[in-house]
């Protein structure tokens, strides 16, 4: 069994004050094996970004599965009981944004640290492995004390990017991981991610620099506006 | 997590399958009528344990009323209410008596005020009044009644040289952590925060919210936190149910209700909002 089947998954959005339905992807198909990784491509607007979501189910599918093997027995991520995806969010599946959203008053270091400490690891054991992460991505160590609040896009990112891959996961799904990065930065993260991919770790990503990655690539799904085509 | 008629989205959903734990809160069926106005019209949730529920709304939508049920202040006109927990698991808390119900209030559930008159005695001194339900529930040792009050303000990150102060001459922050303890004293279950942070300046709400934040995690506390503000809700909730007229019109995860609203009302809350 697949650990991820998309099978016939349709999006679009009804804009009820428009009266208006906007497409964004029709009955998209494929699998995903553990360890594989898919990189989804397409023209702005194809609904790169929206496909992520709907697997990670801030947006609702319109139509169409998602089976997910979890290690709890397999679930239709399109329609899942809210609880039970959030349950997924926490210990198996990833979501890597291009945006931080940093919180007043709560330091990079920290933030990094949270999707550990809320998965019940100790704190010592947190904050060392937050250290190595953003350590391996090249936050200047003076600044993980500060809020990043009022950090540069990169080094937003940068803590992002740390926060979002620090929890053991089986399943990432990377929106532009890499858009606001300098190339160290972006070297460092894709030896993160052949790490995680070596490990069995499932990945499905959009790429603004689809080269970093292309030795990862083990598929792709193309997205063009409007009528897909899903390979895998 | 919800079984309203009037939500189109979770009537599609599945049952859950992978937690199979019951619900902390489980609540069916409320329905509070005021005069000929129906405040809240057969709302239905479940929290399960170490969620934060958000609740929002304009006023008027039934949310507040919806959480006086819920700290049982007020009986529904119709409805059920269980909480599961040791001693009153599958009991209809509105089918206690007033004794049992206080009973219930005082240790199992806590509660935040938007306005902190409500819930604290303005005169009194801090620590006092965050003793209060500790002495309503049988303790009267004073030392053991200081260190709880001690150890419940520190937790709420009150500064603990002015926990004989009367709440009336501290700040708005103060005042809400001086409640926040209080709620907290007894460790109850269930903690209900309505508005928390409403009215009070922008920096002080932020580091109220981590507050609240830091203690959710660390006490895997359940918590049903009503507020309009959606920058609190997306802070602090890990789903939201939204109302209107008394009914929920939608619910789903708190990032799935801000960035794909079904509901036209969602829709029209969350764009003109955000």
């Amino acid at each position: 069994m697949p650990l991820l089947h998309v099978d016939q998954l349709t999006k679009q959005f009804d804009i009820h004050h428009l009266q208006r339905e906007i497409g964004v992807f029709y009955n998209l198909s494929f699998t995903l094996e553990a360890g594989q990784f898919l990189l989804v491509t397409g023209v702005n607007g194809a609904g790169k970004s929206s496909l992520l979501r709907c697997l990670y189910r801030t947006y609702v599918p319109t139509g169409g599965h998602a089976w997910y093997a979890s290690q709890h027995g397999r679930v239709d991520l399109a329609t899942a009981a809210d609880v039970d995806i959030a349950l997924l969010r926490q210990a198996e599946i990833g979501f890597v944004t291009q945006f931080l959203r940093p919180r007043p008053r709560v330091s990079a270091l920290e933030l990094v640290m949270e999707p550990l400490l809320d998965a019940g690891v100790d704190w010592d054991a947190a904050q060392a492995e937050a250290e190595s992460w953003l350590d391996s991505l090249n936050l200047k160590r003076e600044v993980w004390g500060a809020y990043p609040t009022t950090f540069s896009g990169g080094e937003q990112q940068k803590v992002n990017l740390a926060r979002a891959l620090i929890a053991p996961r089986r399943l990432i799904l990377l929106d532009e991981p890499t858009a606001s990065l300098d190339r160290l930065a972006r070297e460092s993260l894709v030896e993160r991610l052949t790490v995680l991919k070596e490990s069995g770790v499932a990945m499905i990503g959009v790429f603004h620099h689809p080269e970093d990655i292309r030795h990862l690539v083990d598929g792709e799904i193309l997205l063009t506006s409007a009528v897909m085509n899903g390979v895998a | 997590m919800l079984m309203a008629s009037s939500n189109h989205r979770a009537a599609r959903l599945d049952a859950p399958r992978l937690v199979q734990h019951p619900p902390l809160l489980r609540a069916t069926g409320l329905t509070k009528r005021y005069g000929g106005r129906l405040a809240v019209d057969n709302v239905s949730l479940e929290v399960y344990p170490g969620e934060v529920l958000g609740v929002v709304g304009e006023s008027g939508s039934g949310k507040s009323t919806l959480l006086r049920m819920l700290n049982l202040e007020e009986q529904p006109d119709a409805g059920t209410y269980t909480l599961h927990l040791d001693g009153i698991a599958g009991q209809d808390l509105f089918a206690l008596d007033r004794f049992d119900r206080r009973q219930v209030q005082i240790q199992r559930i806590g509660v935040v005020y938007q306005n902190p008159h409500l819930g604290l005695r303005m005169r009194f001194t801090s620590s006092g009044n965050v003793a209060e339900r500790l002495l309503i529930a049988g303790e009267r040792s004073f030392e053991t009644l200081r260190a709880a009050a001690r150890e419940s303000l520190s937790a709420s990150e009150f500064p603990l040289d002015r926990m004989d102060d009367p709440p009336r001459v501290l700040s708005g922050g103060m005042q809400q952590r001086v409640q926040l303890a209080k709620a907290l004293a007894m460790k109850p279950a269930l903690l209900l925060l309505d508005e928390p942070t409403t009215g009070l300046d922008v920096s002080i709400q932020a580091t109220v919210l981590d507050t609240l934040k830091r203690l959710q995690r660390e006490r895997e506390m359940t918590i049903v936190l009503v507020s309009h503000d959606l920058g609190v809700i997306r802070t602090l909730s890990d789903r939201v149910m939204v109302m209107r007229y008394g009914q929920v019109v939608e619910a789903g995860l708190t990032d799935q209700i801000l960035d794909d609203p079904q509901h036209p009302y969602t829709q029209q809350l969350v764009h003109a909002k955000l």
